[in-house]
């Protein structure tokens, strides 16, 4: 039997695939959740702020009004230890502001063009993101 | 219309974040956990994201500008910089971590708990520290090597 939840990622990849293919061929814009946000947090992308905004709307509100109405249940297992949070957050901050993009710029954007740099950074923090779950899962236990 | 386009796009993304799963932690970290019980999930939500954005890009390819106007980003140098590797690591090691990306870090805000709010306050945090820290490599011209 296939597993339910391959399925799900699947649908909700197309979808995150749509999302890129009308940002691109509506806007001409990449779509990558790091430069959308760090740019109205650094103020690179004060141009385009209004569009970065409604984006960021859309992404916090739709999520919720599909709970709401379409009775969608969220599944998250954050962690609840302070110190483990404020270092992943900064860490993610930083990374994905200096290496230019993350999962969605990077990742879907950038493979999907066969961008080298796309590629190489999903190599990168792929194996920094296995590293991360060997050393904070098994064997400092801290996650 | 670009308004309308980034609000449509936006919730597309949020909504897609949400059905894939990309917004559970342990979902994440289950598909970094390859030395424990490894979850591929990720590899379908990537595959299903990738399919149409390829297309996309092929279309892109025939037509002369975006349908809201201005022009299509031009294809960036294809050097692989110490910033983008050294960035990339370290974003890897946090996503690791928690198992949140900047995308469903905003997209699991409104059920996420203090501890989401506590997580995107240290990324936007981390984001800004990214400017002093870049400003440093190019200096030193360590970054663009």
């Amino acid at each position: 039997m296939i597993n339910n939840s391959y399925l799900l990622g699947l649908a909700g990849g197309v979808l995150i695939g749509l999302a890129g293919t009308i940002y691109l061929l509506g806007n001409g814009r990449i779509l990558g959740a790091s430069g959308i946000i760090g740019g109205l947090i650094d103020g690179s992308g004060r141009s385009e702020w209004r569009d970065r905004l409604l984006f960021i709307a859309g992404l916090v509100a739709a999520p919720w009004l599909a709970i709401t109405w379409l009775g969608l249940t969220p599944t998250t297992h954050i962690t609840t230890n302070p110190v483990v949070i404020v270092s992943a957050g900064l860490l993610v901050g930083v990374g994905s502001r200096l290496a230019n993009g993350c999962t969605s710029g990077h990742g879907v954007c950038g493979i999907s063009r066969l961008s080298l740099r796309g590629i190489a950074a999903t190599a990168f923090y792929l194996l920094a993101g296995g590293v991360s779950v060997l050393v904070f899962k098994h064997i400092l236990g801290v996650i | 219309m670009r308004a309308l386009i980034a609000t449509l796009s936006g919730s597309l993304f949020g909504l897609g974040l949400l059905v894939s799963g990309m917004v559970d932690t342990t979902r994440v970290q289950g598909w970094l956990d390859i030395f424990g019980e490894w979850d591929p999930t990720l590899a379908f939500v990537l595959g299903g994201a990738i399919l149409p954005m390829a297309i996309a890009w092929r279309i892109a390819e025939h037509r002369r500008a975006p349908l809201a106007g201005g022009s299509f980003p031009g294809r960036p140098a294809q050097k692989v910089t110490s910033d983008l590797a050294v960035g990339s690591l370290i974003f890897g090691a946090g996503w690791g971590l928690a198992g949140l990306c900047p995308g469903p870090s905003l997209a699991s805000l409104t059920f996420g708990g203090w501890e989401g709010l506590l997580f995107l306050a240290a990324m936007i945090t981390g984001m800004l520290l990214a400017v002093p820290a870049r400003n440093l490599t190019t200096l030193t011209g360590l970054g663009q090597r």
